[in-house]
């Protein structure tokens, strides 16, 4: 297994703590002129997203992580397991719906999304910042009534529902940021 | 890839202003600026300081970490009172406050008390920086009034209760680290952070930090400048004793090998120059580039050099 000792340390750094990847997001060098070096690191965890403060003193080292980023699209859901192909290798992945979180609101089949691969296996995904979404069924909204302050409860084709300008209607297609959940505008009338 | 500088034409303008000063501030005092080699057959035998060997035409030479070893060749040659301002390398040395190779003053004065040595230091910064006298402080006093804790007798159970009671992030290894590196631990962690708009001379280290200061034993005459938490120059009431000197190098290489570090040669020039009789005097390295951060009032080193590593 590859190892990064400190003097390697930066930024960007993929390293394995405890059986779990990090990606190294921060990493201060401290060292009295004449004292010993650490190094001070900011590490996020790659499978829950938590943030660990580490200080190492120089001559320490990390294990290099086996992570790697691959675009994929996304197949089925099967139960609680989602599909995907990665684009390249045709090779396929299943993630938990656990694992999709709240994604799942996002996929439709096609979708093309980034998957981070810890020793071959899924960690991750993240759908593409914007989605277009069928909306299947909504309210009625008045005649005549473009404002967007007004809004109401969407469902879209992955089965979703997202809050929208109340002159949204059922065969419209809307753009959501998957970022935020927020509906951003509406994309085509059918 | 770009090929400008990292720092501002005005922060590289500052700098030649700045270096001209000191020069007419040493030259005024009387000091001789020298030039020694940044090559030497002989490299300083620290534990963490890491100097870079080069194969020259089937020579190995090493890439000063400081000038000292020349410089206290020529005091010993009889050179009285003695400037240089020139490149130090130092293998492992990058961030914010560091760049491999770096700027480096150094000056020596014979019969230059411990005293006077550092009364020169400060009023160095005060004329270059403009800034008020620092404070003068004791290692053992900056401990006791920044983290109420004694670094020279206080047990190590209590400097684990400090940090944890500051909520330090303490290196993993802590438990395996011995006395004067947790003590760097805290002093760059807990202390340095709290000295900002402050200006300081620490001095009276703990003994096992002489490096190549004179010791009584259980304090070393050595001292260093902190300007707003910044470490700026490092000084001695110098080591005259040449078998003193090859029992801590000796040592040195010894807890060097402890480390996973190669043993560096312990015999050089200047042991031989020792060895003739070195004049009693003091010697002052200080950080150019820190200098012109805080005279920038900027943050990172790389504001203040035109090409970093990176852009080397």
């Amino acid at each position: 297994m590859a190892v990064y000792k400190t003097n390697e340390f930066r930024k960007g750094l993929k390293v394995q703590i405890d059986g779990d990847p990090y990606l190294m997001i921060e990493m201060n060098f401290v060292k009295p002129g004449k004292g010993n070096a650490f190094y001070k690191c900011k590490l996020r965890n790659l499978v829950r997203g938590t943030v660990l403060d580490r200080t190492y003193k120089g001559g320490d080292s990390l294990e290099a992580a086996d992570v790697e980023e691959v675009g994929v699209q996304y197949l089925y859901r099967q139960g609680d397991t989602f599909v995907f192909m990665e684009n390249k290798t045709y090779e396929q992945y299943e993630l938990s719906s656990e694992q999709v979180d709240d994604n799942w609101k996002y996929l439709k089949d096609g979708t093309t999304c980034s998957m981070v691969l810890y020793n071959g296996n899924p960690i991750t995904l993240t759908p593409p910042n914007h989605v277009e979404l069928l909306v299947e069924y909504c309210e009625p909204g008045a005649k005549g009534d473009t404002a967007t302050n007004v809004t109401k409860p969407v469902k879209v084709e992955t089965g979703a529902e997202f809050i929208c300008p109340a002159f949204i209607e059922m065969g419209n297609v809307i753009r959501i940021d998957t970022r935020s959940g927020d509906y951003i505008e509406r994309v085509s009338v059918k | 890839m770009s090929f400008r500088p990292t720092a501002s034409v005005k922060n590289l303008e500052l700098r030649s202003k700045k270096l001209a000063q000191l020069r007419s501030h040493f030259a005024e005092a009387g000091f001789v600026e020298v030039e020694t080699p940044l090559l030497s057959h002989d490299t300083v035998v620290d534990r963490h300081l890491h100097p870079v060997l080069v194969s020259i035409d089937g020579e190995d030479l090493w890439l000063q970490t400081s000038p000292e070893f020349a410089m206290k060749r020529l005091v010993a040659s009889g050179m009285d009172a003695i400037y240089q301002i020139t490149r130090a390398v130092r293998s492992g040395e990058n961030g914010k406050l560091h760049n491999t190779e770096f700027t480096i003053l150094e000056w020596y004065k014979v019969g230059q008390s411990y005293e006077a040595a550092r009364e020169f230091l400060s009023s160095l910064a005060e004329a270059i920086l403009g800034i008020s006298p620092p404070e003068q402080i004791t290692y053992q006093d900056l401990f006791q009034q920044f983290m109420d804790l004694d670094p020279i007798n206080d047990s190590e159970s209590l400097f684990n209760r400090r940090a944890s009671e500051l909520g330090l992030h303490v290196p993993d290894a802590w438990e395996t680290l011995d006395r004067d590196s947790k003590l760097d631990f805290l002093l760059a962690d807990a202390i340095q952070p709290q000295l900002q708009s402050r200006a300081m001379v620490v001095y009276d280290y703990p003994a096992s930090q002489a490096a190549l200061a004179a010791s009584n034993g259980e304090t070393a005459e050595r001292f260093e400048l902190f300007i707003n938490g910044l470490e700026l120059a490092n000084g001695y009431h110098e080591l005259l004793d040449a078998k003193e000197l090859r029992d801590r190098n000796r040592d040195t290489n010894e807890q060097r090998l402890v480390d996973g570090n190669d043993a560096l040669p312990e015999e050089s020039r200047l042991l031989d120059a020792m060895d003739s009789g070195l004049p009693d005097c003091s010697g002052v390295a200080l950080g150019i580039d820190r200098l012109m951060m805080i005279a920038a009032g900027t943050e990172s080193i790389r504001d203040v050099i035109a090409f970093p590593m990176d852009r080397a």
